[in-house]
């Protein structure tokens, strides 16, 4: 059965780009574009690898990762986030906060599926 | 020195602080040392030719054993001192205020201009770090090209795409290419016309070159038969300071020269009939091939002239004046590329060079440029002449390069990645790599 990935991005042309690479490499990839209503998608469809933008629309991934740790049912789902902040500080809050994993934009398509295939398989 | 408020104190603490004894000093000035020390404890008082001759063997200025130093000066010294992160051995400003006064004010004056320096610094980091708009901007910015880049690589994949697909990534690439273009156009504007005031002072070089091109490097006064003085036209300039009105000058009094030797009729239309070729011009005209460059630079755009740039270095590359022209601004601070032939000519004086030079990716990139170095001041047995280099900047089409010479603006922005000038990696090669 397919792993089913969820990006949480607001950039239209992103979600078409990576949700074309990764439905490529054989997930089933749900999306969703705003922060303030993504811990419900969360809930309602749990995927095996959420994929997730520090800067949404609504609530910021930051908040979003934070509550998503603190929900038993939910709390173990990996989490990649993506940021166009590349700075130290940024990644250890990340990290800090309960990410698996942190890329900086522009990152490569490579970098995104291998990373992705590291998460889910591990 | 202990701080004291009479002038005896004054003269006392002085003495201890250079260690000398109260009868020796009271010989040198001719009173006894039992006067002194009557003095020194405030019981006489004192002035005249008795204080001064203390002062100069105390080595201090006689105000300041009468008067101490100014409050004022003190307290700003103090607060100077307290400002510096060192824990230096330092004495009494007292001291310092007495002795050196000079020195003190030009302490205190720095100190003041740091502490100003400082909250502009803060102004500007806070506003690059905390302000939404530029998040913003910046946001949009990276995250079309992250777009273009992730469309871009599954176009360019091995595995063919199917006509729809290929479509629609060409669409999104197009439509992230406009957002990118526009929100690039916005961040540079938001950069270049801050809506705050942040106190950053502007250097008289700055003042000077933002006057001149304000008039596009075309000074109509001084043209003519009858050009105007050039301390009338520095004077109703409203510089900020001494130095920027030098500056201006200094620079006015040689473009009246250029106009004088080159009057703009006759030059104009000899340029236009000579492809503003500086070197045919410099035979014709009979003058330096430097002083024609110049002149050209300097015709005014209503005489239907192309974009004509300039720029002019001293032998350890600063830059000493720019007119900047599309795709080439050779910004004052150094780091510039040392292709460009005016650093070239710095090593050949005399030597004319004539080259075309290419800029990597940009909308304008090739420039026919001219360049030469000379001595200028005077000369003599003793004195070595100083060089400048004068480089004329004219943009011609790609397709008229002959040989170029492929050069940058600086390595930090150049993506030249084989290049044996480089100096420092570039964040623009890094990115470009990544894509």
């Amino acid at each position: 059965m397919a792993k089913k990935v969820l990006l949480i991005e607001d950039e239209p042309n992103i979600i078409e780009a990576m949700s074309f690479i990764l439905s490529r490499d054989g997930y089933t990839v749900h999306t969703h574009e705003n922060g303030e209503t993504a811990l419900d998608k969360i809930r309602a469809y749990p995927p095996d690898l959420i994929i997730l933008d520090v800067m949404l629309p609504g609530r910021s991934g930051y908040d979003v990762l934070q509550d998503l740790r603190s929900e038993d049912a939910i709390s173990d789902i990996p989490v990649l986030m993506l940021t166009a902040r590349g700075q130290t500080k940024d990644r250890e809050q990340a990290l800090r906060i309960g990410a698996n994993a942190f890329m900086t934009k522009p990152f490569s398509n490579a970098e995104v599926r291998d990373v992705v295939q590291k998460l889910i398989e591990a | 020195m202990a701080q004291t408020g009479k002038v005896g104190g004054r003269i006392r603490d002085r003495r201890m602080d250079i260690s000398m004894q109260q009868a020796v000093l009271a010989k040198a000035v001719g009173i006894s040392a039992s006067y002194l020390n009557l003095i020194e404890h405030n019981r006489r008082n004192i002035g005249g030719k008795l204080l001064n001759d203390l002062a100069i063997h105390l080595d201090v200025r006689a105000e300041w054993l009468a008067n101490g130093a100014e409050d004022t000066l003190l307290s700003a010294l103090q607060e100077a001192a307290s400002s510096s992160s060192e824990n230096h051995d330092l004495q009494p400003p007292e001291e310092l205020a007495g002795r050196f006064p000079g020195w003190a004010a030009l302490i205190v004056e720095q100190a003041d201009r740091i502490a100003s320096l400082q909250d502009s610094m803060a102004a500007v980091t806070d506003r690059i770090t905390h302000d939404p708009a530029l998040a913003t901007a910046l946001h949009e910015v990276i995250s079309s090209v992250t777009a273009i880049r992730s469309s871009a690589s599954i176009l360019v994949g091995q595995e063919v795409l199917d006509t729809d697909w290929q479509e629609r990534f060409h669409r999104n690439i197009y439509e992230d290419s406009r957002r990118l273009a526009e929100n690039s156009e916005t961040l540079v504007s938001y950069l270049e016309a801050p809506d705050t005031e942040t106190g950053l002072p502007i250097a008289p070089f700055e003042e000077v070159q933002e006057k001149i091109a304000g008039l596009d490097f075309h000074i109509a006064e001084l043209e003519g038969d009858k050009p105007k003085a050039v301390a009338d036209i520095v004077g109703q300039g409203g510089f900020k300071s001494d130095a920027s009105a030098a500056l201006y000058t200094s620079y006015l009094t040689g473009y009246h020269q250029d106009a004088v030797q080159l009057p703009l009729t006759q030059f104009a239309l000899s340029a236009r009939e000579n492809n503003y070729n500086p070197v045919v011009l410099s035979r014709i005209f009979n003058a330096p091939l430097a002083q024609v460059m110049r002149r050209l630079a300097s015709l005014p755009p209503d005489m239907d002239i192309p974009p004509i740039g300039l720029v002019i270095v001293d032998a350890a590359g600063g830059v000493a004046f720019h007119k900047p022209v599309e795709g080439f601004d050779m910004m004052r601070s150094g780091g510039h590329c040392p292709l460009w032939p005016v650093f070239s000519a710095l090593s050949r004086p005399d030597q004319p060079i004539r080259a075309v030079a290419a800029l990597p990716s940009a909308t304008q990139s090739h420039y026919q440029c001219y360049a030469v170095a000379s001595s200028f001041g005077e000369v003599g047995f003793d004195t070595l002449p100083q060089i400048r280099a004068t480089m004329l900047v004219i943009p011609v089409a790609a397709e008229n390069e002959g040989a170029t010479v492929p050069v940058g603006m600086a390595c930090r922005i150049c993506p030249r990645d084989a290049c044996t000038a480089r100096r420092e990696p570039s964040i623009v090669a890094n990115i470009a790599a990544r894509l």
